[in-house]
């Protein structure tokens, strides 16, 4: 049976590229980047190409980038680290309603640490406004984390207008964005948009799980939540991952040299794969639908009177993986946070499928999705709770 | 402390009579064979009615004691230090160093019982029994000798060798498996069915097991957790061969026909029959479900008497007068509870009727079960025919 994966904002399938320059990491310059002797230098080599790579993809410095085990220690790093270094200046954060649990997370351990917690509500396409932001910001406000694209929903947060926000209201606030489903897919300019911290993932871009990075902005306030040898400027100990460092420095090469065309070939695929969905009977999407507000490779749709996960499990019959809410939750009996937030009631969200897209998905792979999805739910609605 | 070797005890078996020697047999092949799996290269051996299990290297005490305790049959495990026959003075030396090693300052009351199946040895079992107390009396003067209920019995066997053993754990007690007798287990994903099987395996009888899949209403991960579970009570056990049965159109043609509140029994009278077949299939003289009285609507006694009608071989439910709590103690007792409370779906919640029949009605189930004729029994052989078998050990 041929295999349509659906699932690429859980994970996507390392590249050719990718495994070639972690293979040669292993094999040659698999020396400890801190060594004074050649086989440091060389791994040290590696290790700088892999962060110019990914600080080209945001436009800023190699030495504005380190590298950590991934995307949730990049979003503990940065909330933790940044509120505990201003704590002195102020104890107020803030956040919004539809984060991703290692950004929330981190937020309930401030409010364990004494620091109030404001939580932006978002609409119904899952966006922030920005007049909320700026509403909420008190003198006090040391931190704002918002995600720049919802793992879940795929809506694209304003996070230039927000970054303004902060600077217009506030010259103490940090502003921390978790990009980790937006890194390599939409363009990035922390500088720009007044971004002090922004955290990235190898995996969701073809790259290796457990190396991700976290952006610092030249001169912005951060404590170490790792501590140890002092490597990496003595903000994140450890000795470096550098099959993985390899293997994120490789996809972001990749993903800035196909970056148009990656693009383009997402969004073709999600307009295909919408139009289709919302011909199938009983079939509604969740989240934004224009392109400046939707990620190309992010689609939620929730299937009337259909249990998420038999859909799930009958489409895996047929070879096609796709995700119930988020995978990371799906073991949990509550609803998605991220569902609830933008106004969906129990039953909408126990039937909401997500289906998430890579530059290897095929226009004929949609087709073939769209066809078996229309032969299995009628199927699966003669069988439903009495 | 240097043990080297673990004697085994039993204890029905002594009763077995003329098939005493088989019993044994199997009790030495199982402990030969969960011992095989841990460091020490054990031989496991009978002699002069003991079983002993002798390594040929070092092992982990503690690693040794937990693998017996998974054998059926043993009803105590005792460390032992096997030292080459000596003379009688050394032997009251070695007995007492044995003893202040193995309880190290020890202050209690004690006594010395000695046995020598080797009659020519100088001293008889009462003199060693002497000699040995007086030593360990002079060099542990805080320790007392208390012949009628001592805290501790040290026990001096004089044989081809010179065994010394003063503890004994208990072992699970019960049957060896390993004989011909089987039976079939109905094993969900939940609390209840592994210690069904666990408790009719420790009667001796060696288990098959069958499991009702559903998909896509369950998913790979329920299987999987049904498989290991069958992988755990395996482990005391012996091998079990897991039939996976694909219930998925048996389920949907009974929710399409029949009564919605008639499903959930339905439902199990046509697993019981599907088992029921498997067993005379594959050998199996009865059939073990982990039903327990009242527990949930198809467990009242009209509900049990109900999916009963059914069979005509013997059903056992050595659950049926516990209480859950019992249950799930037992369970956590044989490591089987963390992995039955994963929180993967192994029953659709479509398929349960929020008021399910508490007392079904023979007549009405029998004729909600006439509307399901003919096609349902070509349903239940296409079933049985694409029967998945996974060895679980």
């Amino acid at each position: 049976m041929t295999e349509i994966y659906l699932d690429n904002a859980s994970t996507t399938k390392p590249s050719a590229p990718v495994r070639e320059a972690m293979l040669a990491c292993l094999q040659e310059s698999w020396g400890n980047p801190s060594s004074l002797h050649h086989k440091g230098v060389e791994a040290e080599i590696v290790l700088r190409g892999a962060a110019r790579a990914v600080a080209e993809l945001l436009k800023a410095k190699e030495k504005e980038i380190f590298f950590t085990s991934g995307g949730t220690e990049s979003n503990n790093w940065a909330i933790l680290g940044a509120a505990r270094a201003r704590k002195r200046q102020g104890r107020h954060v803030i956040t919004s309603a539809i984060e991703h649990p290692s950004v929330s997370g981190a937020f309930d351990q401030l409010r364990e640490e004494g620091f109030d917690v404001t939580v932006l509500p978002v609409d119904g396409k899952g966006l922030v406004d920005p007049y909320d932001l700026g509403q909420a910001i008190r003198p006090e406000t040391v931190l704002v984390s918002l995600m720049a694209v919802n793992n879940e929903i795929g809506s694209i947060q304003p996070i230039a207008d927000c970054g303004e926000m902060i600077r217009r209201n506030s010259s103490l606030a940090a502003f921390h964005v978790d990009a980790v489903q937006a890194f390599g897919k939409l363009p990035l300019n922390p500088k720009a948009w007044g971004v002090d911290f922004l955290t990235g993932s190898a995996h969701k871009i073809y790259g290796p799980k457990g190396c991700g990075f976290l952006y610092v902005a030249e001169g912005a306030r951060l404590l170490p939540i790792i501590h140890g040898g002092g490597q990496q400027k003595e903000l994140r100990s450890g000795t470096e991952n550098m099959p993985g460092i390899a293997g994120l420095g490789e996809a972001a090469r990749q993903a800035l040299a196909h970056f148009g065309s990656n693009r383009a070939g997402l969004y073709a695929l999600r307009h295909q794969f919408c139009q289709g969905l919302k011909e199938l009977e009983g079939v509604s999407l969740n989240g934004p639908e224009r392109d400046e507000e939707a990620a190309p490779h992010i689609i939620s749709a929730s299937f009337k009177d259909v249990r998420s996960e038999v859909l799930l499990h009958a489409l895996e019959e047929k070879g096609i993986y796709a995700s119930a809410g988020s995978a990371c939750s799906s073991h949990k009996r509550e609803i998605s946070p991220v569902l609830k937030a933008i106004g969906l009631d129990r039953a909408a969200a126990e039937s909401t499928l997500r289906f998430s897209l890579s530059v290897e998905n095929t226009e004929a792979e949609i087709e073939e999705t769209l066809r078996v999805l229309g032969e299995i739910l009628p199927q699966l609605r003669r069988f439903v709770r009495k | 402390m240097e043990y080297q070797s673990l004697l085994i005890k039993y204890a029905e078996i002594g009763v077995k009579g003329k098939n005493r020697y088989m019993f044994e047999d199997r009790l030495v092949r199982r402990a030969a064979a969960v011992l095989r799996k841990i460091p020490g290269r054990f031989q496991v051996y009978k002699s002069n009615g003991r079983i002993y299990a002798e390594a040929s290297e070092a092992f982990d005490l503690d690693q040794a004691v937990e693998a017996l305790q998974h054998v059926f049959g043993i009803s105590g495990i005792s460390p032992l230090v096997q030292l080459p026959l000596m003379p009688p003075e050394e032997m009251r030396q070695a007995a007492a160093d044995y003893f202040e090693k193995a309880h190290p300052a020890y202050g209690g009351s004690f006594k010395v019982v000695a046995t020598r199946a080797n009659k020519a040895y100088p001293w008889d079992s009462n003199e060693i029994n002497r000699q040995v107390g007086e030593e360990i009396l002079s060099r542990l003067p805080e320790s007392r000798v208390d012949v009628h209920r001592p805290e501790l019995t040290l026990r001096v066997e004089v044989r081809e060798k010179v065994n010394f053993y003063s503890e004994t754990i208990p072992g699970p007690g019960g049957m060896p498996v390993g004989g011909t007798d089987k039976a079939m287990l109905l094993l969900s994903g939940g609390i209840d069915s592994p210690v069904a099987g666990y408790m009719v395996a420790k009667r001796g009888v060696n288990l098959e097991a069958v499991y009702f899949h559903a998909p896509p209403y369950t998913s790979e991960r329920a299987k999987q957790k049904v498989v290991d579970l069958a992988t755990q009570v395996a482990a005391y056990a012996g091998p079990i061969r897991l039939h996976v049965i694909n219930y998925t159109e048996i389920q949907l043609a009974i929710y399409e026909t029949c009564p919605h509140d008639e499903l959930t029994i339905i439902m199990r009278r046509y697993m019981m029959r599907i088992a029921q077949t498997l067993a005379e299939q594959n050998g199996a003289l009865a059939l073990i479900t982990g039903e327990s009285i009242g527990q949930v609507a198809s467990q009242t006694l009209k509900s049990l008497v109900s999916t009963n009608e059914v069979c005509t071989m013997p059903v056992f439910r050595p659950l049926i007068a516990f209480d859950k709590q019992d249950i799930i103690d037992l369970s956590q007792k044989i490591g089987t509870f963390e992995t039955s409370i994963l929180p993967y779906e192994d029953c659709c919640t479509i398929f349960v009727a929020k008021h399910p029949v508490t007392r079904p009605n023979p007549g009405i189930i029998r004729r909600s079960e006439e509307k399901l004729l003919p096609g349902i029994n070509e349903l239940v052989e296409k079933a049985l025919a694409e029967d998945e078998i996974i060895l679980c050990e």
